[in-house]
């Protein structure tokens, strides 16, 4: 088991301040969660709490559901037609379903990073300027570009060309850049979905590195399919899978196991778990 | 590991040389279709190309600036003078006609494009396809009832160029839904995910990103619109001086002018409705190329 044990190893030489989820307040609390799309269950059940100032991964094989968990969680799936979600979520103790509440105000506290880097066809500037912009910050907006670009690491790689398309930087930059237009309009919670996917392994490197430090001021929850950026960088772990109904050909979401990353990928209490992480299965 | 480790394995190769019996007869097959297919295209050609050698060989020695700047003659038999009315009426009224049709086709088609929950999306697509059939003549009658006649606005530049809008706008909402189309739906949920509205998002992150496609969507429009006879023949009505105004009086139009004295058993006439054809078909030809160089440099296929 030489996956497993690299990645014991990652856990052990990491130097992580316990969590401690029993004292601390919730940012989300998910709770008998399933979702549809039309007719079809997506996922099924979740039930499990995100803790702030850490960074949460959902990991699983394909189609499990978790990038449809992540995207109940700023309300994107309500751009979806025909999906639905059922069950509590709760926003520091606010119902996040509620009809009162505007699904443009959460995704206003709730920022999203997407899976391929989707900058705006504008300037360097412009696209992190954007938000604030439309929101109408009247901040200084020069310094809040700044500020924003320095804490998604891409200032100095950028600083002398902001007028510049935001096209003409590489994969990697642009996916910092759309993590600092997402910092411009200063969130409480990012969410990633498979943020990395798309960018070589030295790319990858910088983001998890941004992942820390941004942890600090943000509640990160990341959807990845490589179990290895889960184990390097976060703090919580849920492991999803997918139950397949045979006469339907389709497959259902359900949340196996969330615990400390530390846990689940050393001492994961279930077998499904364990076999995938350590490599046997998905 | 030793060579024996992986084992011989004993290759069965067939020299490339070698070739089956049937292949010379594919080959010859082929060449024969390929001969007719080429053939085709030779006789498809044969049209465009004729009306253009033909239009610029009649048209080439009729022009010069004096056609361009000038009023036609009092009578269609004399020589000289020239179409300025005609060619600054089409103007006029094309120019008149984008600017009512283009900020509606618009509208339209982001309806269509951003929310197609409506229920209504369906049949303004199905009623904008038929739209798009409607023979011209039968918009010209249209405003020529609603404008001319119950409106009471008599024939000139407003009904002309109205009737132009009914033609051009189908042409605006299909293309520009297929370009808002073309904006990646990534960009979309980039806005969304930062908190936008959608009518933020449309206006700040999908209508910018498909300016220049729009723009070519506009320019195919006028082309089209400029070229049309049937509409104008009972809206503007035509003119031989320049009409600056905007209703009250009759508007000429390139189409309407050569229609006017191409027909008349006339050799300076004749002559003249030549040089309008090649007017005409030069500034079709500015629009159409000018919206593909437009189309080429737009910025929506590179963003995908």
């Amino acid at each position: 088991m030489s996956l497993h044990s690299s990645l014991e190893m990652h856990i052990a030489t990491r130097q992580q301040e316990p969590v401690s989820p029993d004292t601390r307040d919730f940012v989300f609390q998910i709770d008998g969660v399933s979702v549809f799309y039309g007719g079809f269950r997506a996922v099924r059940d979740i039930t499990m709490d995100i803790v702030p100032q850490r960074i949460t991964a959902l990991i699983g094989p394909s189609g499990c559901g978790k990038t449809t968990v992540l995207r109940c969680l700023n309300r994107m799936n309500d751009l979806i037609e025909t999906a639905r979600v059922e069950g509590r979520i709760s926003y520091h103790g606010e119902d996040l379903y509620d009809k009162q509440v505007d699904p443009v105000e959460v995704r206003r506290r709730i920022g999203m990073v997407f899976q391929k880097p989707n900058p705006f066809p504008k300037s360097i500037y412009d696209n992190v300027a954007f938000g604030p912009k439309i929101i109408g910050m009247k901040d200084d907006l020069d310094e809040l570009v700044e500020r924003s670009l320095q804490n998604a690491a891409l200032w100095d790689e950028v600083k002398d060309r902001l007028k510049d398309s935001a096209m003409s930087l590489s994969g990697g930059q642009q996916q910092r850049l759309c993590i600092a237009r997402c910092l411009a309009v200063s969130p409480d919670v990012i969410l990633m979905d498979e943020p990395c996917s798309a960018l070589d392994p030295i790319a990858t490197g910088r983001i998890e590195d941004l992942m820390q430090t941004l942890k600090d001021q943000y509640t990160i929850v990341i959807v990845t399919h490589n179990m290895q950026q889960a184990a390097r960088v976060s703090d919580m772990t849920a492991f999803l899978t997918a139950e397949i109904h045979e006469e339907q050909d389709r497959r259902t979401g359900i949340l196996v196991e969330y615990d400390r990353t530390e846990q689940i990928f050393t001492n994961p209490t279930d077998e499904r778990t364990e076999n995938y992480v350590t490599g046997r299965f998905g | 590991m030793s060579d024996d480790a992986l084992g011989q394995v004993q290759l069965d190769h067939r020299s490339l040389l070698l070739r089956s019996e049937k292949a010379t007869k594919r080959a010859r097959i082929d060449r024969f279709w390929r001969t007719i297919l080429l053939l085709a295209v030779g006789v498809a050609l044969v049209p465009l190309a004729s009306i253009l050698g033909v239009t610029i060989y009649r048209g080439a020695g009729a022009i010069n600036l004096n056609f361009l700047t000038e009023n036609p003659p009092f009578s269609s038999g004399v020589e000289g003078g020239g179409y300025a009315p005609a060619i600054f009426g089409s103007i006029y009224m094309t120019g008149l006609a984008i600017l009512m049709s283009l900020p509606l086709g618009i509208f339209a088609a982001v309806f269509l494009v951003e929310y197609k929950r409506s229920r209504l999306a369906g049949p303004i697509r199905f009623f904008t396809d038929v739209m798009t059939g409607v023979p011209s003549v039968f918009v010209g009658l249209f405003i020529f009832s609603s404008l001319v006649v119950d409106a009471d606005l008599f024939f000139g530049t407003v009904p002309g160029a109205a009737a132009l809008a009914v033609l051009m706008l189908p042409i605006i909402v299909r293309s520009s839904e297929e370009v808002l189309r073309l904006v990646p739906q990534d960009l979309r949920n980039g806005a969304f995910g930062l908190g936008l509205r959608r009518w933020q998002m449309i206006t700040r992150v999908v209508l910018p990103a498909a300016a220049p496609g729009l723009a070519t969507a506009s320019m195919l429009a006028v082309a089209r619109g400029m070229g049309e006879t049937a509409p104008l023949l009972f809206t503007a009505l035509g003119a031989r001086q320049i009409v600056t105004s905007a209703t009250g009086t009759p508007q000429g139009a390139l189409p309407l002018q050569i229609l006017d004295e191409g027909r008349q058993a006339l050799p300076a006439a004749v002559e003249r409705a030549w040089a309008g054809s090649l007017t005409l078909m030069v500034l079709v030809l500015l629009f159409t190329v000018g919206a593909r160089l437009l189309a080429a440099r737009s910025n929506v296929s590179s963003l995908s």
